[in-house]
């Protein structure tokens, strides 16, 4: 939750308000948490020059439409400017207020339009210390921002490993790599969208749309293309080409329809952090996280002692062997489908309550799904738990040493790594990898 | 409405500098896709490879042109050979896996701040980049046919990204049909045959992987020094996905398939944005948005991914039993 920029003097004089306004955007994003709603929303931040300096009388205006605000930074060079709202605004910088010699590194960072969503508050900016380079992240190792890590890392696993298992069922008993899981995720949060908007609680709304999406994009999906497909005996390279046409086709088609600004639901937008010692949790994170694990666990139990799971583990063992026994492969391929979608429904709704619901949000994840599933090993339940969890961690952990707008960047090595050393994943066997 | 304004944008964009930049990455995707049957999702990065290796040479090192160009292609090569080793020994998804994830991890990387003063973060690297190279330029006045308007740098940049895709597609011909090619394509239809028959599976699909690498940093390198200017949030995914469009359009493992699915999908996708926009302006279609055009051709893209690798796998004008995509 740190960041910061500076202006800097000199030969190449730079300013960090890039920096800053990611930091900006990944704080409203990662720590959400806000206080009650009267307190209102605000942008906040300091301006320090590069001597660490405080900028004074600095002027900031925020403008969006049908509302301008202009403010000047104090004697410590903090500002605050209070809006109405979330929502988009552009923020700039009165270049005749900054003090003599000061100047941007670029001219386009003079005026930024910046993301606030609703009810901030909270958001802390101390600033980079030493070191050059302007990342968003000032590393300062305080076991308060390493706790705070750890349980956003524990949280963001938890909501991985939905989105893994799902893809890893899918994997294992049809040998199907789905590059369009991303949007199962997305159709989910937009299904609980349109219930909300209709007039539902999210608390209704959201069980009605994980059912409707598990019958409709799973189950409906298994049914219209990818049976009949299975049937054409299409190889599964071809099938892997026809899961990107789909994600292609199922975002742009929600873009067309929903716009490309965020939404969010109508409940619990603006919830206040549960203080936890040094940690800060937003209860309804916590509610998500709950219900996840119990479906996680419930899922895992299913798999080892109903019979239709059973039969789904010696499907993904060797589909004509389980065939031969009389296990009817293609009803587990439905039900595997149902559940997928399923998990993955409430994994894009506990998405887009937490952060919010834009048309790839599924996207931005699937490569971060990928990761957790080749890390557990592709094709092993218990695996894509792990490994959701492993990469969870890492990625927010991996913020107290890279900039935050890398650390997608940080788990997709990870994958690579493993890959090198350990092809199979850590729970993979080593006949799968093929 | 005007129907040749329509017509003419869409046939000078069939044969403009973007088709030709497609064109150069389905042909590599051809080789690796097509021929040898390695599933690359990251063909996007050898391209951002390429562009980014002139605009990081030239204009933030000043350096020539001339020199950037080799570089780029030896920094294509070492990306092929990254890629290439953890994954070509494993089943084919673990390749489509990584090579998605490294055409994000470049692209990230080179949007992100900290290195912005290299990469030039989110804005890119702007610049004349491609100066050398327009300063040979023997035309001297612009082009303008009925259905055809090209600038006078435009013109250059086509004929000699034209006659490069001839000599590409020639190489490509020669090879397919030598015993390097007839090797590549019995990986793609039983790699077990092959190996079982002495031939290294590994080092033939490390090549093919290398030289459809090397197509797509020539499209890149394009990209560059046509557009004078490149930033990351070109370098995307759907660039690899509109490659694969184009390559199935046209025909997978058919020499001329990228060139006619080139010209194709752009004419057709110019036809239907520019097509749409006129009657929007023309107030004759009153349900959609100018911004809705990019999403709708986004989603025939999409559409006709799926109905052609269902369908017609073997392209619009190509033949199923040159093509048995092997199920590993």
């Amino acid at each position: 939750m740190l960041g910061g920029f500076r202006i800097r003097t000199g030969i190449r004089p730079r300013f960090y308000i890039g920096a800053f306004l990611t930091a900006i955007a990944a704080c409203l994003l990662l720590a959400f948490a806000p206080s009650a709603a009267a307190a209102g929303t605000a942008i906040v931040g300091t301006l320090k020059g590069p001597d660490g300096a405080a900028l004074t009388n600095v002027s900031l205006t925020a403008a969006a439409e049908g509302f301008t605000e202009t403010v000047s930074t104090g004697a410590d060079g903090a500002f605050r400017i209070e809006v109405p709202k979330g929502g988009k605004y552009q923020l700039s910088v009165d270049e005749g207020t900054l003090p003599a010699g000061i100047t941007f590194s670029k001219p386009a960072d003079q005026s930024r339009s910046i993301l606030v969503l609703m009810g901030d508050k909270k958001v802390l900016f101390t600033f980079a210390s030493g070191t050059d380079g302007g990342s968003a992240t000032a590393s300062s190792f305080t076991w308060a921002r390493i706790s705070q890590l750890l349980v956003d890392g524990l949280f963001f696993g938890i909501l991985i490993a939905l989105g893994a298992v799902g893809l890893n069922l899918i994997f294992g008993t049809t040998g199907l790599t789905n590059f369009s899981h991303g949007e199962l995720l997305t159709l989910g949060a937009f299904t609980a969208i349109v219930l909300n908007e209709l007039g539902l609680n999210l608390i209704i709304a959201a069980p009605i749309a994980v059912v409707i999406s598990a019958i409709l994009w799973g189950w409906g999906q298994n049914k219209i293309l990818w049976k009949p497909l299975r049937r054409r005996k299409t190889g599964l390279i071809a099938s892997m080409v026809v899961t990107i046409g789909l994600a292609i086709t199922i975002r742009y088609t929600l873009l067309l329809f929903f716009g490309g600004s965020p939404r969010s639901y109508q409940q619990f937008a603006g919830q206040s952090g549960l203080e936890f010692g040094p940690v800060s949790i937003t209860p309804k994170s916590i509610v998500f996280a709950v219900l996840a694990a119990i479906a996680i666990t419930a899922t895992v139990i299913w798999l080892q002692r109903s019979r239709i799971g059973k039969a789904t583990r010696a499907v993904s063992d060797n589909p004509a062997l389980a065939s031969a026994t009389g296990i009817d492969v293609e009803r587990v391929i439905s039900v595997v489908w149902i559940l997928g979608a399923g998990l993955a429904a409430f994994a894009g709704i506990y998405l887009g309550s937490t952060q919010d619901t834009t048309w790839n949000m599924g996207q931005r994840l699937l490569l971060v799904m990928f990761a957790a599933v080749t890390l557990g090993g592709l094709g092993t339940i218990y695996g894509a738990i792990v490994g959701a969890l492993v990469v969870g961690m890492f990625v927010q952990l991996s913020t107290l040493f890279i900039p935050t707008e890398m650390k997608t960047v940080g788990a997709l090595f990870l994958m690579i790594i493993i890959l090198l050393v350990r092809p199979q994943g850590i729970l993979g066997r080593r006949e799968r990898v093929g | 409405m005007d129907f040749s304004f329509v017509l003419g944008q869409s046939i000078t964009q069939a044969l403009g500098v973007t088709a030709i930049i497609y064109c150069l990455a389905a042909m590599g995707l051809n080789l690796q896709f097509g021929y040898t049957g390695l599933l690359n999702f990251g063909q996007v990065a050898f391209a951002a490879i390429g562009a980014y290796s002139i605009g990081v040479i030239v204009i933030s090192f000043g350096a020539s042109l001339w020199a950037a160009i080799p570089i780029g292609l030896v920094a294509s090569v070492a990306l092929a050979l990254v890629l290439g080793i953890p994954t070509l020994r494993l089943r084919a998804d673990y390749l489509a896996i990584v090579t998605i994830a490294t055409s994000e991890i470049i692209r990230l990387m080179v949007r992100s701040i900290a290195l912005r003063d290299t990469f030039g973060g989110a804005n890119g690297i702007n610049g004349k980049m491609g100066q050398a190279f327009h300063d040979l330029n023997p035309f001297h006045a612009d082009i303008d046919l009925p259905f055809l308007t090209w600038t006078r740098q435009d013109l250059w940049v086509v004929t000699v990204g034209w006659s490069l895709i001839a000599i590409f597609t020639l190489a490509t011909w020669l090879l397919v049909r030598s015993p390097w090619g007839r090797v590549v394509k019995g990986i793609r239809e039983d790699e077990n045959a092959v190996v079982s028959l002495g031939k290294n599976a590994y080092v033939y699909k490390m090549q093919a992987l290398i030289l459809g690498g090397l197509l797509g940093t020539v499209g890149g390198i394009v990209w560059a020094v046509a557009k004078q200017s490149v930033q990351p949030d070109n370098f995307v995914p759907d660039v690899t996905f509109f490659s694969y469009t184009i390559l199935l359009l046209g025909g997978a493992a058919r020499v001329f398939g990228p060139i006619v699915g080139a010209i194709i999908f752009w004419f057709l996708l110019v036809f239907v944005g520019e097509f749409l926009n006129q009657m929007i302006a023309a107030g004759w279609i009153t349900f959609l948005l100018p911004t809705d055009i990019g999403p709708i051709r986004f989603i025939l893209v999409g559409l006709g991914l799926m109905g052609l690798m269902i369908f017609r796998p073997q392209g619009m004008f190509g033949d199923k039993r040159e093509l048995a995509l092997d199920a590993r």
